[in-house]
């Protein structure tokens, strides 16, 4: 549905994107995971025909992301990371006002939306601007799905949303699944990866692993061991100086570490037992980046 | 054609919700107008006159009669002495003193040469200045009446004619340069900062990545503020005719279509604008310090063109209110016919047509 080859973009002389290359099925939810600044809305913004990249092709849809913008975008949905409606217009105006630009009405793909669409029904006299940020965000997903696209790109829908409303969010995009919709996602919230069908992990414009959420936990190569104290950067500090340990670092109330010969040793007052790596953990492991506090 | 409709009842919605622009909109020509037509206004009215007329003959009675019968002079006082002059003015009493000399009459008469002081208060030159015009001119128009009836030798009067706006009426200057100055503040400011809008907001992103092609996304966030204007023109032209006093001498229908030029280059220059700026601030400054400033002083709104240094003057012709003001003087003040407006409307053609074809250009379908 979605296929990137060596895709780069430089801003200057920051690389945000290097031969980034993956490709979606059709009708699956792929999760673009990583921090602020690793190159997400750039590539987002390449894909809805919105950038030009330097090098590399991109195909939406079956059509190029350059010699075919137009085509795409009658036919993408894309929901940018900041809330971009119309604040002075009520729910129902942006609504019907978005419907309009797509040469559609809301009638026509009403049973598309309904399901998000009725959860903000209630409030449709009222402004956009003065909605909460949960219900920002299904206004914007329901205009970004008014015209039934085939793709839908949402970059970090869930940011700055209340966790109630992200994990109602993630049930949408389950169900906008079920309708036969292929579904771009980029988040910096690694528990929301294990919930993508295949996930890509990208840092500083580099993808560093493409697989799907369980088979990149499975192929977490150490023993992971989690380990608490009174105080968690005493411990922190200590464990650093030690030469066993690989990798150490703050996730949660628990300290993370990895030894080096794969054994938790002993160490006294200190409870250390064995845990199940997750999607943050191999990003961790897969920066490379030792002793990072986090 | 509905995507179109939509988008503009949108922009519509915009504009009426938003009380600030709504009164920027349509009170800033209502307020314009009468600023520049009362409040700022370089005539000189009920000028207080002192008289001290030592000869008390025919002829001085002649003057003092016609000056006190002008709209502009009050005859306040007599005074009997020169020194109470210096008096009067120190009072206040008085703005301007006449002083006739003594047997007037019959030095006029028998030398053909009589002597009238004119004493101004210079605190404010300029309408001291003004003053003593006004009045030299109601001077010298008895002197020609008296010198018909006594055939006395012609003597060479400088002549004085105000042409189109005899009582110099200021009105008459201000009207057509406010036109320009509020046509292209409120199409290009606000179109400009309309469009760049967009962009701040991050609508533009979703807007672009639609179906709607970008030029019907500019005309229908142009079309709004071109009925505006519509308005704005409409509003001006009555409150300068009913409120003002100044009349539409000549062709009304072509004094609107040169006004729907001018509207189509402000509209396009406000396009370009919007392209180069980044944010809504930057928009405004650009519109303030790029066509305001420039209208206001380079247009020949305020300071004519012809007293300008030799550069600013080659500066002002790519003013295109230099050139709207100038049509509308003629059309409007001075009522002559369209074929002396050629230059000017197709000066005004030509700058649209180049606005229109370089923002369509610069107009970005992409963010970068």
């Amino acid at each position: 549905m979605v296929t990137v080859q060596n895709i780069t973009k430089q801003y200057g002389k920051t690389e945000a994107l290097k031969n980034v290359s993956f490709s979606t099925g059709v009708g699956e939810i792929f999760g673009i995971i990583g921090p602020d600044g690793a190159g997400k809305t750039t590539l987002f913004r390449i894909l809805t025909t919105l950038l030009l990249p330097d090098s590399g092709t991109a195909i939406v849809n079956g059509l190029d992301v350059v010699k075919d913008y137009k085509q795409i975008r009658n036919n993408v949905g894309y929901m940018p990371g900041r809330f971009s409606l119309y604040q002075d217009l009520t729910v129902e105006e942006n609504l019907n006002f978005f419907a309009a630009v797509f040469n559609t009405t809301v009638k026509e793909n009403y049973y598309l939306i309904k399901g998000i669409y009725k959860q903000i029904e209630p409030f449709k006299k009222r402004k956009a601007g003065a909605l909460s940020g949960g219900m920002k965000q299904k206004l914007a997903l329901s205009c970004a799905l008014v015209h039934k696209p085939e793709v839908l790109f949402l970059d970090e829908p869930t940011t700055g949303v209340d966790p109630v409303s992200r994990k109602e969010f993630w049930e949408m995009l389950k169900d906008l699944k079920k309708q036969g919709i292929t579904i771009l996602v980029s988040t910096p919230y690694m528990d929301e990866a294990a919930l993508c069908d295949h996930i890509a992990l990208i840092q500083l414009g580099r993808i560093m692993s493409i697989n799907t959420p369980q088979q990149i936990v499975a192929e977490y190569r150490n023993k992971l061991y989690a380990t608490k104290s009174e105080s968690n950067y005493r411990l922190l500090k200590q464990l650093k100086l030690r030469s066993d340990v690989a990798s150490c670092y703050i996730s949660g109330e628990y300290l993370h570490v990895v030894f080096k010969n794969n054994t938790a040793p002993f160490i006294e007052n200190v409870e250390i037992h064995n845990i199940q790596p997750t999607i943050e953990d191999c990003f961790i492991q897969l920066m490379g980046v030792n002793n990072v506090d986090r | 054609m509905n995507q179109f409709l939509s988008f503009v009842k949108k922009e519509f919605r915009h504009i009426f919700r938003d009380k600030r622009t709504m009164l920027i909109l349509l009170g800033m020509p209502i307020a314009q107008i009468i600023l520049f037509g009362f409040a700022i206004t370089t005539e000189v009215q009920n000028i207080r006159v002192a008289v001290l007329d030592s000869s008390k003959d025919i002829s001085t009675q002649r003057i003092i009669d016609r000056i006190d019968a002008s709209k502009y002079f009050n005859i306040a006082q007599t005074i009997h002495n020169y020194d109470e002059v210096d008096k009067v003015f120190q009072c206040g009493d008085a703005d301007l003193v006449i002083v006739f000399e003594e047997r007037f009459n019959e030095n006029l008469i028998h030398t053909g040469k009589a002597q009238i002081q004119l004493i101004a208060d210079a605190t404010d030159p300029n309408t001291a200045t003004t003053e003593i015009n006004y009045i030299t001119s109601i001077i010298n128009s008895v002197q020609l009446e008296l010198m018909g009836t006594n055939f006395v030798p012609i003597q060479i009067i400088p002549e004085i004619r105000m042409l189109y706006n005899p009582q110099m009426k200021s009105a008459y200057n201000f009207v057509p340069g406010v036109m320009g100055l509020i046509l292209m503040l409120v199409c290009s400011m606000m179109t400009s900062i309309s469009i760049v809008r967009e962009k701040e907001m991050g609508t533009m992103e979703i807007l672009l990545v639609s179906p709607m092609r970008p030029i019907y996304i500019v005309l229908s966030k142009v079309m709004p503020y071109f009925l505006l204007s519509c308005v704005n023109l409409t509003t001006i032209l009555l409150l300068s005719v009913f409120v003002l006093g100044v009349p539409v001498a000549g062709s009304l229908f072509w004094l609107i279509l040169v006004s729907f030029v001018f509207i189509v280059v402000s509209l396009s220059l406000g396009m370009l604008i919007s392209t180069l700026a980044v944010n809504q601030v930057a928009a405004m400054l650009m519109s303030g310090m790029v066509l305001m400033m420039p209208v206001l002083l380079l247009s020949g709104m305020i300071f004519p063109i012809e007293n300008m240094p030799q550069i600013l003057q080659w500066l002002s012709n790519i003013i295109p209110a230099r050139w709207y003001i100038s049509a509308i003087r003629k059309l409007m003040i001075e009522g002559t016919a369209i074929t002396f407006v050629l230059k000017e409307l197709a000066i005004l053609l030509f700058m649209a047509f180049f606005f229109i074809t370089v923002s369509l250009k610069k107009f970005k379908i992409r963010l970068q």
